[in-house]
């Protein structure tokens, strides 16, 4: 049945605009899934909910070409196992498997091995269905089935958790002839910090505070997400005033991931000069952000109803005064990284992801658009002010390094036009409405434009202003498997400004 | 090339210099000194990630950039446990973490200190303990100093490296402890 058939009978669901819902049989599972695909559509999010044995549902948003999808199944009491759709939608693999890690819902995705569990709760127990899990008496110590390359001089670099930089934990696992990658494994989940669970803990009007903290780096995507979905489930209009001012913290905060990321991936090619003039750049906006908003980075920003503080004038005034000089800056730093031999020469061809193996792998976000998979909310599924705001979506095609960094710069560029156009165009009026939790049983699904791609929150409210289930999605999800095709063939002193390229979550993905 | 000494040219040195009045200046004049005297050379950080949201790092970053420049006050960032001499511990730690964070503790060479960074390392912050965190990184291993803030600002992380230093747990006979 192609997907607009199935769409006639689909329902709005609160939350993102253009997101519509269907719900189907468990047998008719991998034809929707499959119907998804034939129109040209991705998997975004896979998650699953046990309420009871006799109540358990799977669900996913899919982002199709002219909107986005949330469809449901309800597994019956004979319904052992959901059927997998991994061998469609490939990033579904480690969904699905983190789905049976923490709910017991189990899929026919061949590949068994936990995702999200290591060894701090054991095998058949899962933490989203019994309350106080056991924990292992002894030093917990993980035994994974990698998998093995065999042949002549093929050895393995096994690298992590605690990596040599400033960075997020995760193992990677090379088997490399020489210098050269022949296959990388990623085994992740150890900053698993039971987030799903947490949410259940926590008042439904003050859970956006963890949903900011899923992934530090993408407090205001997190946190607008969450809201964007609470307040979709209560009758409730934000003030237009607070929704331009998420955009605002948005872009801020996407400039300041970009400015990050463009740095330390000069550094990466052996040109600390980029780093050190990128991180001055950087340092100065968060301290035009602090001033205008409050915090350097924006992780108490986003509040339901609208934004905890407003924007004084002061802090408009420094705010476009930094923004306007940084502009000249990143053109001048551009300028300098394009005419750079060396640099470009390890930017180029290196870490390439064809744009037919993006489509193929579900490459999404900035990395997606880098090689040429053209989806950005802000444009495709548009909330308010995103529709006034004309974005221009920033596409590459060759995908490699050097896409990625050129979409950076453009996507750069364009975030502090759009946060000029914002100041310029803020509306008057209240920052913030008060607002009630909503009632038991509603649901309903955020979708946010983060830095480094789409983010989702599927919340389900509880009796008595609580939590029934909060499912936070980051893009890393999608793109960490495709992670590991990009570095194939590429040589092992590369894959710092490979990974680093890509910047995806651990905290996001290992939740 | 010459864009590139041109620009270096045109922004000049941006650390940012200690004169009197300001606090965070204060703080980098105490440190340097402190680093030098309790030390008499640089001190070594292996910052460990135990479970955070990767905020705290973001501002350990920080530290680094041309406006803080802590490599300039002899704080420097190593690669591994064995070279270090501070850990920096971001928390909650994850049970997935924690033997990972026990390893690079014992790696660590005597005398070490600990300083324990953000609200979620303070306390498990947010996250708490559950079945997936323990909390607090003194939960697993001796913490000197705590330095809370979700996350810490950088001068505050310059102000717990600082209070670290100077707890006196080490001191002259770090050498002679090592080399021993």
């Amino acid at each position: 049945m192609p997907l607009s058939r199935r769409l006639e009978q689909a329902r709005t669901m609160p939350g993102a605009p253009g997101l519509r819902a269907i719900e189907v049989h468990p047998a008719a599972w991998r034809d929707l899934a499959q119907d998804v695909a034939a129109a040209g559509g991705r998997l975004l999010a896979l998650w699953g909910s046990h309420a009871s044995a006799a109540d358990r549902e799977v669900a996913l948003v899919a982002l199709v070409p002219d909107g986005a999808i949330a469809a449901t199944t309800r597994l019956g009491v004979s319904d052992d196992c959901c059927p997998g759709i991994e061998d469609v939608f490939p990033a579904a693999d480690r969904m699905q498997r983190a789905m049976y890690d923490l709910t017991g819902i189990c899929s026919t995705d061949p590949d068994t091995r936990p995702w999200l569990r290591h060894a701090a709760w054991p095998a058949g127990v899962h933490p989203l269905v019994t309350r106080d899990p056991p924990t292992p008496p002894a030093l917990p110590v993980d035994d994974y089935a990698f998998v093995r390359v065999e042949g002549d001089g093929v050895h393995e670099i096994a690298v992590g958790p605690v990596h040599a930089g400033i960075i997020e934990p995760g193992h990677f696992r090379f088997s490399v002839v020489g210098e050269k990658v022949l296959r990388l494994e990623q085994r992740l989940g150890y900053v698993h910090k039971g987030i799903e669970r947490r949410f259940t803990e926590l008042p439904i009007l003050t859970a956006h505070a963890l949903a900011a903290r899923v992934s530090g780096d993408s407090a205001v995507a997190f946190s607008w997400a969450y809201c964007q979905a609470l307040e979709g489930m209560t009758t409730v209009r934000t003030p237009p005033r607070a929704a331009w001012l998420r955009a605002l913290a948005l872009e801020l905060e996407r400039i300041a991931n970009h400015l990050g990321d463009l740095g330390a991936l000069g550094n990466d090619a052996g040109f600390a000069f980029g780093l050190m003039q990128f991180m001055r750049l950087k340092e100065g906006l968060l301290r035009a952000t602090e001033r205008a908003l409050g915090q350097r980075y924006l992780l108490d920003f986003v509040v339901p109803g609208g934004t905890r503080v407003d924007l004084t004038s002061d802090g408009s005034a420094s705010l476009a005064e930094y923004v306007r000089a940084l502009v000249l800056e990143v053109r001048g730093l551009r300028d300098i990284y394009d005419e750079h031999a060396g640099v470009r020469d390890r930017f180029f061809a290196t870490g390439t992801v064809a744009p037919e193996l993006a489509a193929r792998l579900g490459l999404i976000g900035l990395a997606g658009r880098a090689s040429a998979q053209a989806f950005d909310l802000r444009v495709d599924l548009p909330c308010e002010p995103y529709e006034s705001l004309a974005v221009q979506k920033c596409v590459q095609h060759e995908g490699d390094v050097l896409a990625r960094v050129t979409a950076r710069f453009d996507e750069l560029l364009e975030s502090l036009r759009l946060v000029r156009v914002i100041l310029a165009g803020l509306p008057a009026g209240d920052h913030v409405a008060a607002l009630r939790a909503p009632t038991a049983g509603s649901t309903g699904i955020g979708l946010i434009e983060g830095w480094r791609g789409p983010v989702a929150v599927a919340l389900e409210a509880g009796p008595d202003g609580t939590i029934r289930r909060c499912h936070p999605h980051d893009p890393s999800w999608n793109n960490w498997p495709v992670l590991e095709h990009a570095v194939i063939g590429n040589i092992v002193p590369d894959f710092p400004l490979i990974n680093k390229s890509f910047n995806l979550s651990y905290s996001g993905q290992d939740l | 090339m010459i864009k590139t000494l041109r620009q270096i040219a045109r922004v000049g040195i941006v650390t940012e210099s200690p004169p009197a009045a300001d606090d965070e200046l204060r703080v980098r004049d105490a440190l340097e000194r402190h680093v030098r005297q309790v030390l008499g050379r640089a001190l070594c950080i292996r910052q460990v990630d135990a479970g955070s949201c990767n905020g705290c790092e973001l501002e350990i970053h920080a530290l680094g950039n041309p406006l803080y420049n802590v490599e300039s006050l002899g704080i420097r960032f190593v690669a591994s446990p064995r070279h270090a001499d501070l850990l920096l511990v971001t928390g909650p730690v994850s049970r997935h973490m924690e033997v990972a964070l026990r390893r690079t503790y014992d790696a660590t060479p005597d005398p070490k200190l600990v300083v324990a960074v953000g609200d979620c390392g303070a306390c498990g912050g947010i996250f708490g303990a559950g079945y997936a965190t323990l909390g607090a990184v003194s939960s697993v291993i001796p913490v000197d100093v705590v330095v809370p803030g979700c996350p810490p600002s950088p001068t505050r992380l310059l102000q717990g490296i600082l209070t670290a230093i100077s707890s006196g747990r080490v001191g002259p006979g770090l050498h002679a402890k090592r080399f021993s």
